[in-house]
């Protein structure tokens, strides 16, 4: 906002006259205004609560709940805390966002990159997809998907069955579920040493490129190494897990896993919506790298292949990576529409249930806020990050 | 519908943070705008339902209708504004409406942290079960491990929860932002269990694809005393609600009805010559006109009246009176006098 004057103040100008002086004058009239008003809404907020006898504070997150929720990642029954609801809401959010950002990244650049292809149908199929699912309301592409999978799945006494462990029916998708048992710790712990292990191999081979200019095969080497090591370790320890498998008893299965529809429905329309998005970016961005860099990539000698992942996506995600950030907080804000179909997310816990059931709106929709606005800023300080990473070094 | 309704939440608080300052004269800005705002149930037939030509009838309409009649004489002076049972709170706290005649069960905690007052209990219900006849339920305490479908922000969610802890129960709970979303859902089978208030699953049987597939188990698993609601802290303003709804029930009593109400002003019996403003400033008491019953009564009509032609047993909602007979009469239907 500052306007840069380097002027100097000839000695006999009055301050007021001063455009350096006046430019801050104003803005700390601006600055005094604007806190000022703020002040007097949240003032007369909390004055006209307390004369209304609504109750204010926080310390209703401490208090009861008294309702239950669905679908809950950690531990939570009706005799948990508003604080826990919190908890299980924004893990629900951040489920689905997470779910939801890797899906659409891979539907995105796969979409993308068909609109591009030569082959007339698949580049036809891609662009009446993306035109087709940009343009319709997110909100009633999650009710139709919804709906779609509702009435298209049967009752839990006439369950699809494959292979007598998993079941599909409008309750959801029951999956066996893992039971580990003593001794199972040896195994995430080999992963993750393979994990550790293969970025090593990947920084030695990188260098002795560089140095002899010898290759090494990382992808198989690290495959081998990820897959391999809590294999070895699972089987050295016995394999301590059982598989838990759902039961038909009374009126649904019991055990097991399962993939509530709603969170199914949810995931694939934001999925869906915003690989459309993506593909869009993609493209732009593939299109902005000039084609005589394949043409001189070619003339040194690349492959196609190589020519892609080394000359041509380098370059691309330059300008996708931006636009991609953005369709990451989309989606993630977008999840807040699970209301319509009772997904048990952040806005629909908390901002719905607690908020109703306190009648504390105020502090309910401040605290949701808050929270979206952390995530948000989070994924973009990632984001931002890659992108200065992925940004073209100037030698 | 999120985003709408955080918006709706976002204007609320801006008038709870502008507004405020007038909280004590409702009537005169009633009068001023020549407006009743009633906040109202969605959908729910019998009590508040739109007919095809956007007309609301039903129950509680009829309790905005009556206090539109006590003020302006005409029971056409009415806004309605349905609102779902997560928005009826902030609707009505931050001035949005006026008063809520919306099926909402008055409690400890509403009364007293949300800033509101009950001004009295136009129906007596309890919570109960809805079930698919195929299922072959016969009773609630069989419903182990059932998916059941609710309304999210309603005593109905929390009462399930205490009902299924205390019986030692596991469950799944589907909650839905509005009514008829929890109706579709359950009609489609994503649930096992519809639960609600009696009068609601009576009132919602209607709405089924086919009623007479579903049954009502015995079990009434709380207590859902339902009445109008206003702002705390504009006294006359729930007198005036208060007493409408009162005027209703005492006419009951005195067997006034909307037909007789005229011959009943030549009546010799004193309560009735208070009520119909012939004897006493009663209306003025609340900053009425005199004749504010006789309106109500005329326009209308008694607590019995309104309930037989919204959902008496020859509605298809189909409910006695039960509980909600006059005291004389074995109910819980009791006004104070007007004197």
């Amino acid at each position: 906002m500052a306007v840069e004057v380097d002027t100097a103040r000839a000695p006999d100008t009055p301050i007021w006259l001063d455009s350096r002086y006046r430019a801050i004058f104003f803005q700390l009239v601006l600055l005094v205004l604007v806190v000022g008003f703020g002040a007097y809404i949240f003032h007369n907020t909390y004055v006209n609560l307390e004369r209304r006898g609504i109750a204010s504070g926080f310390a209703f997150l401490g208090s009861t709940a008294g309702f239950d929720i669905i679908m809950h990642l950690v531990p939570y029954q009706a005799s948990s805390s508003y604080g826990q609801a919190l908890l299980v809401g924004l893990l629900n959010t951040l489920v689905v966002a997470a779910v939801g950002v890797v899906l659409a990244t891979i539907v995105g650049f796969v979409m993308g990159v068909a609109r591009l292809s030569r082959n007339w149908l698949i580049a036809r199929l891609a662009a009446v997809y993306i035109e087709v699912i940009r343009n319709i309301p997110l909100l009633l592409q999650i009710i139709f998907w919804y709906l779609v999978l509702g009435k298209s799945t049967p009752s839990p006494r006439q369950s699809i069955d494959v292979g007598g462990a998993v079941f599909l029916n409008n309750r959801g998708l029951y999956m066996p579920a893992p039971v580990f048992q003593e001794g199972f710790w040896l195994t995430p712990v080999a992963f993750v040493v393979a994990v550790v292990a293969s970025i090593f191999v990947y920084r030695w081979a990188r260098a002795r490129q560089m140095a002899t200019g010898q290759q090494f095969p990382i992808l198989w080497t690290s495959l081998g190494l990820i897959f391999g090591l809590p294999l070895l370790a699972l089987l050295v320890t016995g394999v301590p897990f059982s598989l838990d498998f759902p039961k038909l008893q009374g009126f649904n299965f019991q055990g097991g896993m399962v993939l509530i529809p709603e969170f199914v429905s949810l995931a694939f329309a934001l999925v869906v919506y915003t690989g459309a998005f993506i593909a869009e970016n993609v493209r732009a961005g593939i299109m902005a790298v000039s084609h005589g860099q394949t043409e001189a990539s070619y003339a040194l000698g690349l492959r196609p292949g190589p020519t892609l992942r080394l000359v041509i996506i380098p370059q691309a995600m330059r300008v996708i990576i931006p636009p991609l950030t953005s369709q990451y907080l989309n989606l993630t804000k977008n999840s807040s529409l699970a209301t319509a179909i009772a997904y048990p997310d952040l806005v629909a816990v908390f901002a719905g249930t607690v908020l109703n059931q306190t009648g504390q709106a105020v502090e309910c929709i401040a605290i949701t806020m808050a929270v979206y606005l952390t995530t948000s800023l989070t994924t973009s300080v990632f984001m931002n990050w890659f992108n200065t990473k992925m940004a073209l070094k100037e030698r | 519908m999120k985003k709408l309704s955080l918006i709706a939440a976002g204007v609320a608080l801006t008038a709870i943070a502008a507004g405020g300052a007038q909280a004590q004269q409702t009537l005169e800005q009633v009068k001023k705008r020549g407006q009743v705002i009633c906040g109202v149930s969605q959908s729910l037939p019998g009590f508040a339902n739109p007919d095809a030509q956007g007309n609301w009838a039903g129950f509680d309409v009829e309790m905005c209708r009556a206090v539109s009649a006590a003020i302006f004489g005409d029971t056409k002076r009415v806004k309605f504004v349905p609102t779902t049972a997560k928005e009826r709170f902030t609707a009505l706290q931050s001035g949005e409406v006026d008063f809520l005649a919306r099926n909402t069960t008055w409690t400890m905690s509403r009364d007293t942290q949300l800033g509101f007052d009950f001004v009295g209990v136009n129906f007596y219900d309890g919570q109960g079960f809805m079930v698919p006849k195929k299922l072959g339920v016969k009773s609630a305490l069989e419903l182990k491990g059932a998916t059941v479908c609710t309304q999210t922000g309603t005593t109905t969610e929390l009462n399930l929860a205490d009902f299924f802890r205390s019986n030692k129960m596991d469950y799944k709970v589907v909650a839905f932002e509005k009514n008829d979303e929890v109706l579709a859902a359950y009609d489609s089978g994503r649930c096992d269990v519809f639960t609600t208030d009696r009068s609601g699953l009576a009132a919602d049987r209607t709405k089924l694809k086919s009623p007479n597939d579903h049954v009502i188990l015995p079990e009434v698993i709380s207590k859902e005393p339902l009445g109008p609601l206003v702002r705390h802290g504009d006294a006359n303003w729930g007198d005036i609600i208060r007493w409408s709804f009162f005027a209703m029930v005492n006419a009951e009593e005195l067997g006034v009805t909307s037909k007789n109400v005229d011959e009943m002003k030549k009546s010799a019996n004193p309560e009735i010559k208070r009520m119909l403003g012939i004897e006493g400033d009663f209306g003025k008491m609340i900053g009425l006109d005199n004749n504010w019953a006789y309106n109500i009564i005329k326009l209308v009509g008694n607590y019995g009246e309104s309930y037989e032609r919204n959902v008496g047993e020859k509605t298809p909602i189909g409910l006695s009176r039960g509980v909600n007979a006059l005291w004389t009469k074995g109910g819980l239907q009791y006004a104070p006098p007007i004197r």
